[in-house]
């Protein structure tokens, strides 16, 4: 999913010389041929993430459409002041590809876990954030990113990630992907924790069940017109994130029910509590030591359907 | 034809018009800044008021946004904004804010405030110009105070190693800050020593010196390659000599009207 999203870049920038690439102090020979073929769209400045946003929005005013791609946690809790008035005050162009989503760099600790990133950025007005789940998905969105209005911020997962869209699949920024069609309870999820609610339904559903999986790869802004439709008829819901339970999506749409007066839903959120992740380990055992697994989320699904 | 000298006591007297509507503001940092900005938009900057955001133009970023006073009333001379504007200072609807913003004032480059963030600004359009290839120059005013800020350091290391020669930094020494004197707060010193060894070619003159500001601005890029460095000695209240070198008139409020009478007083 990375390397797409960068080749992506690489891919837009071919073509629109305004596209310019900007990395802090990223793995060696990233973008390499990028680098080489285009040297005026590629830039590699160093350590000095706060420098690096404000630097992007002073191109971005000047008619460029910087992306910028380093470790998550660098990008949004450092930064945010530059976001938030550099980037979004101004309402730029600017686009954060942010790596290691969620726990990917379980082994490296506290400073690299990006657990909180929608919720910093959610609050910021002309923020748009993005989570893909999968390669394919990426790819779709990383070329609508070239002429979107406003700033993006986009959430990388691990890289290698099982591909579950196709090709077919529609995919828009902003709007809901229903993948499979809600009738007794649905999943609603972002970024890899889709492929996670996908293996959970493949059991439920073998057994009967009729739940349904609705990813949103755009938390913000949630795509109220489908959400208003959804919850019509379907009234169970289980939004899982690999992110906090504070201020994330399943905060978001919580807000919206709120907001929208739906009445008689029953929702509940699967994500990572509210204190510091203190295991290492690899993204996929923090993900099951945390409750963020398949086996959670069926037995999760379950109580909810006995009206638990 | 009005003296050098009239123009000057008359952009101080608009700020004193604008700390008047709201009895108070930062009027010590705008009052150093004053022959500073007379100097760029009188002689130095090329602009077009009817069309702020003209390509040619040349761009000043005021990072140092609590002294907007200043920027204010030079920006209403130029006629970028009208003069009524200043007699509206920060009521609800005004354009005009305790901290400059964009997309509000014709003629304002950058919304600032938070210090620290005009520079990495400043060095994006600095090198847009420079990949675009074009001419216009970009000139961003610092406060001393403002320099204990790590992310312009961050910036002029950036500035150096794309040899920015168009982008020129203009520091308003003043040597006070919110809390007292910058050199007991946190030392800037060697300032001349610092920019230089981040790669920036440094001036300093006089800050009310109109003609030695001339001069000097005149002449951008100081080096070729280089970034050229500014460092303007000022007196912080400049014009007000109860307010001179005085570190409680960094920010006012609740003024009377006889201590405003008295600053009009001063700048007959």
């Amino acid at each position: 999913m990375r390397k797409t999203s960068l080749d992506t870049v690489y891919e837009i920038a071919k073509k629109n010389k305004k596209v310019i690439f900007l990395g802090s102090d990223l793995g060696f020979k990233t973008l390499d041929d990028m680098r080489v073929r285009l040297p005026k769209n590629f830039l590699m400045e160093g350590i000095c993430e706060q420098n690096l946003i404000g630097m992007s929005a002073g191109l971005a005013m000047e008619g460029y459409i910087p992306y910028i791609n380093t470790i998550g946690t660098f990008l949004t809790r450092r930064c945010y002041e530059q976001i938030f008035l550099d980037i979004c005050l101004h309402n730029l162009p600017v686009r954060l590809i942010g790596n290691g989503g969620g726990l990917v760099y379980a082994p490296l600790g506290p400073t690299h876990l990006s657990v909180e990133d929608f919720a910093i950025l959610r609050p910021i007005p002309n923020m748009t954030i993005i989570s893909p789940c999968d390669a394919i998905e990426m790819k779709k969105i990383m070329l609508q990113t070239e002429l979107f209005p406003g700033p993006i911020y986009i959430r990388v997962a691990r890289g290698g990630d099982k591909i579950i869209t196709s090709k077919e699949t529609n995919v828009k920024i902003g709007k809901a992907v229903e993948l499979i069609k809600p009738i007794e309870a649905v999943f609603i999820t972002t970024g890899t924790t889709t492929q996670i609610a996908l293996d959970a339904i493949n059991l439920l559903n073998s057994n009967n069940s009729k739940i349904g999986l609705v990813h949103l790869h755009t938390v913000k802004p949630l795509d109220t017109t489908y959400l208003k439709n959804l919850f019509n008829s379907t009234k169970l819901a289980v939004i899982v994130e690999e992110h906090s339970v504070v201020g994330g999506l399943g905060s978001a749409i919580l807000e919206f029910i709120n907001d929208y007066r739906i009445e008689n839903v029953r929702i509940k959120r699967i994500g990572i509590p509210d204190k510091f992740v203190e295991k290492y380990g690899t993204q996929e055992t923090l993900l099951k030591y945390l409750k963020i697994d398949r086996d959670n989320l069926i037995e999760e699904m379950k109580k909810l359907l006995k009206g638990n | 034809m009005e003296s050098q000298e009239n123009k000057i006591k008359s952009l101080r007297r608009s700020i004193i018009d604008m700390i008047k509507v709201r009895k108070g503001g930062h009027l010590g940092p705008a009052l150093s800044l004053v022959e500073i900005l007379y100097v760029l938009y009188e002689y130095i900057l090329n602009f077009n008021p009817k069309n702020p955001s003209w390509k040619k133009r040349d761009r000043l970023i005021f990072s140092k946004g609590h002294g907007c006073l200043a920027l204010y009333a030079i920006l209403a001379e130029k006629k970028f904004i009208k003069k009524s504007d200043l007699k509206t200072f920060c009521e609800p609807n005004s354009i005009l804010g305790g901290h400059p913003e964009k997309n509000k004032i014709p003629g304002v480059e950058a919304s600032t405030g938070s210090l620290g963030h005009g520079l990495p600004i400043g060095v994006g359009m600095s090198l847009a110009a420079k990949l675009n290839k074009e001419k216009h120059k970009i000139f961003v005013i610092l406060g001393d105070g403002e320099m204990n800020e790590g992310s312009n350091w961050e910036a002029l290391m950036t500035a150096s190693k794309h040899k920015l020669e168009n982008l020129t930094i203009i520091i308003d020494r003043n040597k006070l800050q919110a809390y007292g004197k910058t050199e007991d707060i946190l030392s800037i010193e060697p300032l001349k020593s610092k920019l230089e060894s981040f790669g920036s070619e440094v001036k300093s003159t006089d800050g009310h010196d109109i003609n030695k500001l001339k001069k000097i601005l005149k002449k951008t890029p100081f080096k070729k390659g280089r970034i050229s460095a500014l460092i303007c000695n000022t007196t912080k209240g400049k014009g007000l000599n109860f307010a001179e070198n005085k570190g409680e008139w960094h920010h006012k409020s609740n003024l009377s009207e006889q201590e405003i009478d008295k600053m009009y007083n001063f700048l007959k």
